[in-house]
């Protein structure tokens, strides 16, 4: 982002449903024509944080400042923030076009204008010939597209897209991500995007908050938050992680075995306390040069073969649970590696992770 | 083996040839006997369409056809207004809507007898005069339960989250019930006012006890069941069969519209 500069500030925003807590004091600050992620797992209040900006529900507490002013108590109708529905939201009984230029239609532009725009947006979202169908003679990804002219004909100062693409299969999933960052791009508007995919997250966002329990638990660019999650619920939730519980040391994890394994701690966690250490799959190193300082031997318990990659479980003294090993396809060629035979692995200090546990 | 299996089947086949049998051959009779020449019921002496003439004739059937049409496009006017509006507050409020979802469908289940007794005192004890007006007024209790049937069921699978997009888009209530909520209830509201309209057209106990006395009031039904105090005479058979056509078509017309809606 060339200009940092904030566009909407959610400043300690709570939401409760009578006794549920669903928004915990949720702040954020949205950069202007920032691509922003809301992640979580379902339940965590990402979706609700999304209507409370949409205008939907109210903020039970906090304030929303877009542009500096506070818009909490705006109706949705006036709000200059536009949602694109999870279900998509068509209008059944209208064609494509009528769908796209009702929202300008209530703006009462001039008709020339209107005509224009929806146009330009039906040009944009590669939709000109079907314009005239209705929702019902659309694909899922058609039905996507249009509800995203819809949205994005009226110039927004943010979208807001619930699950966009939740309703897609897997591949016209892919496309349609980068879809949508060729999009923002183009028309230069702040997209918030909520999902429960992490991978698509990670894909598409300039920077993403990780929710859970209604509270925010990290909120940066994706790199950050896969390479030095905050916590051990976002290194799971983020990715895949190998963990090994264990106890605090100075200098790492003291595993259940007894084996330290080396990394820095975060500062300020305590000798002796109950943590745990991790690491990513692609960090740990089958059979590691004498220089690595993690290492533990172990057996394959199994193996699955991905075409790119090889992913090995190999059970080892670290942890209960089997470590999971990405071995690229000609390393695998290299040194054919088979299920119950014993492995050496290892990966160096710098790519532990301490959390508390 | 496939033969036997047939025969096995013959008896179910005759049951219900009987049963249809049972409950068509009736109608059948008397749609033709309203074409029959003479006036007996016994001979068939030639196709004639007099019958239909003599009851264009008749001033009292004429006038007992306007009261019904008055009647029924009335009353299934303000149904139809206040049975969508009902079914939209329901369906909204869900969470409150239990007991007064209960409390419409009771003039559908109550017996017709009883809801016309009730209705007749409600009328004595207001000092109301009688008339078409309370017929009106009787028929948009029942109907009005018939609408907010029909249009509920539609609002079952009614996606309400156009409602929300069309208020995102910077519609206000009004617009959105206007251009969104109505338009695509639309087929549902016409098919519940063509089911209230049929209803009403050959009901004949409630509009028989909130009629009032004197002739002025009286609708079809009602002049119907007078006419057959002196005998069944062609004449009836005649507007028997045209009350029928027009319930048929409106049924049609209504269940097709309703299927149109199912998404």
């Amino acid at each position: 982002m060339s200009d940092p500069k904030t566009l909407l500030s959610i400043d300690n925003v709570s939401k409760s449903f009578g006794s549920v807590l669903a928004v915990d004091r949720v702040c954020l600050d949205i950069r202007e024509n920032e691509f922003f992620a809301l992640l979580g797992p379902s339940g965590c209040g990402k979706t609700t944080l999304l209507r409370v900006l949409a205008g939907f529900e109210a903020p039970s507490g906090g304030r929303l400042l877009l542009d500096g002013k506070d818009i909490a108590s705006i109706p949705p109708n006036r709000r200059p923030v536009n949602l694109m529905f999870q279900s998509y939201a068509l209008f059944p009984h209208m064609t494509v076009r009528a769908n796209i230029s009702y929202g300008l239609e209530m703006e009462k532009l001039p008709a020339a204008e209107i005509r224009r725009r929806v146009d330009e947006m039906i040009a944009t979202t590669q939709l000109s010939e079907l314009a005239d169908r209705k929702p019902e003679q659309l694909s899922g990804g058609q039905k996507q597209r249009v509800a995203l002219a819809r949205a994005l004909v009226k110039k927004p100062r943010v979208l807001l897209l619930d699950e966009p693409l939740g309703a897609l299969d897997k591949k016209l999933r892919g496309a349609m991500q980068l879809e949508l960052k060729r999009l923002q791009d183009e028309v230069g508007i702040t997209f918030i995007i909520v999902t429960h995919d992490q991978e698509e997250a990670l894909v598409m966002a300039d920077r993403m908050a990780v929710l859970k329990d209604g509270g925010l638990l990290q909120c940066d660019t994706p790199h950050e938050i896969y390479e030095h999650p905050a916590d051990r619920f976002v290194a799971d939730f983020i990715g895949v992680m190998n963990f090994c519980p264990g106890r605090a040391a100075i200098d790492g994890v003291v595993s259940a075995g007894g084996t330290l394994v080396k990394g820095s701690p975060p500062s300020g966690m305590a000798n002796g306390k109950a943590a745990i250490a991790a690491v990513r799959p692609e960090r740990v190193l089958l059979f590691p040069a004498e220089d690595i300082v993690n290492r533990t031997s172990g057996k394959v318990v199994a193996l699955a073969y991905h075409g790119l990659d090889l992913q090995l479980h190999i059970q080892t003294p670290l942890s209960e649970k089997p470590f999971l090993v990405r071995v690229t396809a000609d390393a695998a060629d290299r040194r054919p590696i088979g299920v119950g035979d014993a492995v050496e692995i290892g990966w160096s200090a710098v790519d532990t992770r301490i959390f508390e546990d | 083996m496939a033969e036997r299996t047939h025969a096995g089947r013959r008896p179910l086949w005759l049951v219900l040839a009987l049963v249809y049998g049972f409950l068509y051959i009736p109608i059948a009779v008397l749609v033709a006997l309203s074409f029959n020449e003479g006036g007996l019921p016994t001979v068939w002496s030639g196709f004639s369409l007099k019958w239909y003439g003599s009851l264009a004739a008749n001033k009292e059937i004429l006038s007992a056809a306007l009261n019904t049409l008055i009647v029924a496009l009335v009353s299934t006017a303000i149904a139809t207004l206040l049975g969508t509006l009902l079914a939209l507050g329901i369906e909204m409020r869900r969470r409150h809507g239990r007991a007064l979802e209960a409390l419409i469908f009771a003039p559908m289940i109550i017996p017709d007898i009883v809801l016309a007794i009730a209705l007749l005192s409600f009328f004595s004890m207001l000092n109301v005069t009688m008339g078409l007006h309370t017929i009106v007024l009787a028929h948009v209790v029942f109907n009005l339960a018939f609408v907010c049937s029909v249009v509920r069921a539609r609002l079952k699978s009614f996606d309400w989250s156009i409602v929300e997009a069309s208020s995102d888009l910077g519609a206000s209530a009004i617009t959105t019930f206007r251009r969104v909520t109505l338009p695509v209830l639309l087929p549902a509201v016409i098919a519940g006012a063509l089911l209230a309209f049929t209803l009403s057209v050959d009901e004949f106990i409630i509009a028989y006890f909130t009629a009032g006395a004197g002739r002025a009031s009286t609708t079809l039904p009602m002049q119907i069941y007078s006419m057959i105090r002196f005998g069944i005479t062609p004449e009836i058979n005649a507007l028997a069969t045209i009350v029928m056509a027009v319930s048929i078509a409106a049924l049609t017309l209504s269940q097709r519209l309703n299927r149109t809606v199912a998404p």
